[in-house]
């Protein structure tokens, strides 16, 4: 069989270098309904659940034993359960019904349960209930704040870049488990370095992130993980007791939780029990709220090209994302492991998440390029901020992110790096050199910084955790050395601890710090005008992105002196050698270079050699009445003796007009002034001649560009208002002259 | 409802304390650098933390109030013993009547009721 070149092209392609496989039930390789799920259904007795999806309390797993002691609201169990899942769905969607009362039935339905609301959603209908269902209304966004040399100098740039492009939590962690101390340390000095703020945390093993947290080093945890199936959380080594113990250990002290979960982990490790991934994601969000977590990252976060591999994958992550939601959980969801090697594929997925909004967008943006995310993520990272920002900009979006400036940022970035090497300093620790500093600044990734003394980094990030070094010695070593603001803030975020506000679900921190959380900032959206809207403020800071110039420059500048000097009404030619070459009303006047900046004087040129050429004769005149190519051209053919023109507008889109065809009828017409070198104006006007003498001729070859458009049509916009300005309705066509170039010294 | 207590260090930073009974506002950077202030200090105390226990309960988060209660318990507890009891906890570590006698400790030593009810309903299921 011949083989297809479009079929070899497509084969290719970056989405045919992503994994696709059919359901697989059995294994659960299965996004909804495994037929090995169980049917919804609860009973209650005295209070305590003593059925579950079918199985008699004798028979619960530890899960479902978890689940059913803390996870379902008992007085409303029977209520919402009697309902149809169908008519639930609708409420996720039905403006009229607010969060709250979809919370509250939520609360009281079975894993199975929600499973079948949730598959009643088509993906907009889920990204509907996403804008209604995430628990605070102001959107947001986490980064990834990591690199391959673990070098403090540019862990703390690139967390202070982080947070003034607008970051509100920032996460880092670890190749080798023992630099812990020290990321933990250079993100939290980054983080209160620029203009804003932001939680900080170091995805360790467990019991190290809660020292950590204990020495205020940092101020959330996010690693909860926990699993939808009792092997599987066996495997994860916790059970759902310990992690619920864990969540008020880290409360104890004053320290954020957030669980993690996802769908595809189970299948992963092999203990999915033929149950679908929503099923047991389900069962792992249940028992992240049982657990008293008040929120979750989740949206398959590392597995996220399994669920993808699958029929319904993306829709099926975003319904893990919103049933978090509908169990009233802070949703940070995902976004950060790599999902496809298709740039349009990955920017799909993310429209379900970023248009609805969800408390935190990302759950890891990768702040720097993906070679240093030690996550293993940067599915979005630092090089394509600026698409991100203008994705916000396009749909009027607030994803979390500000457009920045160069200057803002290095100056950031270098405060961050000269306050870690201060630290570093009055530590005693292993030197950060004036040269890492310098180029953690301008650094575009580790590889821009030199080598560290690994072995004796290690050695002293050992020493400075047995001394217990914390939170309040990082203070005065800033403070000391010069750096009293950044020991200002980093004391303000300790405070938080005394208070506990961002204890409360999805809370963030807003300069001051000032704590926004669904407790002072619930999300309220029931319909159009409600819920979170974006202010004139925040508008205007999307709005202006580094890259918008001033339409009002553009094409501004005037010619130097004119080119063409009008002489009089220009009268109807007589000659049949004659070819006239009828301009706008701006060329060679207001305006003096096409869009490509052909200068006008060589565009007239090059037109009247390619006349001459063919032994004819040109005559310029200027058209002031119309700024419009075919009518310019065709006021033009009505004067010229040989009964044919050559219309051109300032922007230099140019027409072959003859005497009796309609205005927007042409000879020829070159709509895409981009594509047209002074050579191509030469054969125009040999074309035009050869069309006077009534020879065959063979139209001027004109080359494809499909992004002329594209990149030129703001210019063109411009350039033609400019030439409009420049019309005066009613007056004749005008004789103009050529002031010869020399005259114009 | 309307919450008008949150958030406390804005509405209401005359009832936060440290630990050590130093007011709110007197966490100042002077403070820290005369060295009147200690890690102990910016901590959170089981009164704040049961005060916003009752505001998640007051917005219908049962569980996060549970969990910001047993904060409130272990807000005493030592951080060795914190760390000694989430260890037991996992799966294989503690027998059931280890576990019992952390939880009796708890009880006992740091008036922890809602943590060793937590842990004993762990011990049967395990």
């Amino acid at each position: 069989m011949a083989s297809s070149k479009r079929f070899q092209d497509r084969a290719g392609r970056a989405i045919n270098r992503d994994s696709f496989i059919d359901e697989w039930p059995e294994t659960g390789l299965i996004l909804f309904h495994s037929p090995h799920d169980p049917t919804p259904q609860i009973r209650v007795e005295n209070g305590r659940i003593v059925e579950l999806d079918g199985a008699p309390e004798a028979g619960f797993d530890l899960l479902d034993r978890f689940i059913a002691r803390y996870a379902i609201d008992c007085a409303v169990a029977e209520e919402a359960m009697a309902m149809d899942s169908a008519a639930i769905a609708r409420m996720l969607t039905d403006i009229h019904v607010p969060r709250r009362e979809v919370v509250r039935v939520c609360a009281g339905l079975t894993p199975a349960k929600i499973m079948d609301v949730a598959s009643r959603l088509n993906v907009v209908e889920m990204m509907m209930a996403l804008q209604k269902m995430r628990a605070r209304r102001t959107p947001s966004n986490q980064a990834h704040v990591t690199n391959r040399k673990e070098n403090p100098a540019l862990l703390a740039a690139d967390a202070a870049e982080a947070v003034q492009r607008g970051f509100a939590e920032l996460e880092t962690t670890v190749g080798v488990s023992r630099y812990a101390p020290f990321n933990a340390l250079a993100i939290l000095i980054g983080s209160q370095t620029g203009r804003g703020t932001a939680l900080t945390q170091c995805a360790v093993e467990e019991s190290l992130g809660l020292r950590l947290a204990f020495l205020g080093l940092t101020t959330y945890a996010e690693t909860l993980s926990v699993y939808g199936t009792e092997q599987a959380f066996r495997d994860g080594d916790d059970s759902p007791w310990s992690k619920a113990f864990l969540a008020s250990a880290y409360a104890s002290r004053g320290i954020k939780v957030r669980f993690t979960s996802g769908t595809g982990s189970e299948a992963l490790m092999g203990h999915a029990e033929g149950h679908s991934m929503i099923y047991l994601e389900t069962r792992c969000l249940m028992a992240v709220k049982g657990a008293g977590s008040q929120g979750v990252q989740n949206g398959s976060i590392s597995c996220i090209a399994l669920p993808e591999s699958l029929p319904g994958g993306v829709r099926g992550v975003l319904a893990e994302n919103l049933i978090a939601a509908m169990l009233d959980l802070e949703v940070a969801s995902g976004n950060d492991a790599m999902a496809s090697h298709s740039e349009i594929r990955k920017t799909a997925k993310l429209m379900l998440q970023f248009l609805p909004g969800a408390d935190f967008i990302f759950s890891g943006y990768s702040s720097m390029p993906r070679e240093d995310n030690l996550f293993g993520g940067g599915n979005f990272d630092a090089g394509d901020l600026d698409d991100y920002n203008i994705l916000q900009r396009d749909m009027q979006v607030d994803g979390g992110l500000r457009p920045v400036r160069e200057p803002e940022i290095l100056a950031v970035r270098r405060r961050a790096a000269c306050a870690v090497q201060a630290v570093f300093r009055e530590f005693g620790l292993p030197p950060v050199s004036d040269g890492e500093v310098e180029a953690a600044v301008i650094a575009r990734s580790s590889a821009d910084l030199p080598d560290r003394d690994v072995v004796a980094d290690l050695e002293a990030a050992g020493e400075f955790l047995n001394r217990g070094r914390n939170g309040l010695d990082v203070i005065r070593a800033l403070a000391r050395n010069g750096f009293e603001d950044i020991a200002a803030k980093i004391l303000a975020i300790q405070k938080l601890r005394v208070a506990g506000d961002h204890l409360q679900t999805s809370a963030m921190v807003l300069p001051g710090p000032r704590v926004l959380s669904a407790i002072n900032d619930p999300n309220d959206y029931q319909g159009p005008g409600t819920g979170y809207r974006l202010s004139p403020e925040r508008w205007r800071e999307i709005a202006s992105v580094p890259q918008a110039a001033d339409p009002r420059t553009i094409g501004a500048a005037a010619a130097a002196a004119p080119l063409l000097e009008e002489a009089g009404e220009a009268r109807a030619g007589l000659d049949p050698r004659e070819i006239v070459i009828a301009v706008g009303p701006a060329f060679g006047g207001t305006l003096d270079a096409t869009l490509l900046g052909l200068p006008h004087r060589d565009v007239l040129e090059a037109l009247i050699a390619g006349i001459e050429e063919e032994g004819l004769k040109a005559r310029v005149v200027r058209i002031c009445a119309t700024s419009d190519c075919g009518f310019i051209g065709h006021a033009g053919a009505q004067l010229s003796g040989s009964g044919i023109s050559i219309g051109i507008q300032s922007k230099g889109t140019t027409v072959i007009h003859r005497r009796d065809l309609e205005p927007l009828d042409n000879l020829e017409l070159f709509p895409q002034a981009p594509n047209l070198t002074l050579e191509s104006y030469r054969v125009i006007g040999r074309n035009a001649a050869k069309y006077a003498r009534r020879e065959p001729v063979l139209p001027v070859p004109v080359q494809i560009d499909n992004m002329a458009r594209l990149k030129y049509i703001v210019k063109t916009t411009i350039l033609h208002l400019r030439e409009t300005e420049q019309v005066t309705p009613g007056k004749p066509p005008q004789e103009v002259q050529i002031i010869a170039a020399d005259e114009r010294e | 409802m309307k919450e008008d207590r949150y958030p406390l260090a804005e509405k209401q930073p005359h009832r936060l304390k440290t630990p050590s009974g130093l007011a709110f506002d007197q966490i100042t950077l002077e403070a820290v650098l005369a060295g009147s202030i200690t890690m102990a200090d910016l901590r959170v105390t089981p009164e704040a933390l049961e005060l916003q226990a009752e505001i998640a309960r007051a917005a219908g988060r049962t569980q996060l109030a549970e969990n910001l209660g047993r904060a409130a318990e272990l807000a005493r507890v030592p951080e060795d013993l914190i760390l000694r009891i989430y260890n037991a906890l996992r799966p294989g570590r503690a027998t059931r009547a280890e576990l019992e006698r952390l939880a009796a400790q708890l009880e006992k030593d740091y008036q922890a009721p809602r943590c060793a009810r937590l842990i004993r309903e762990a011990a049967e299921a395990i």
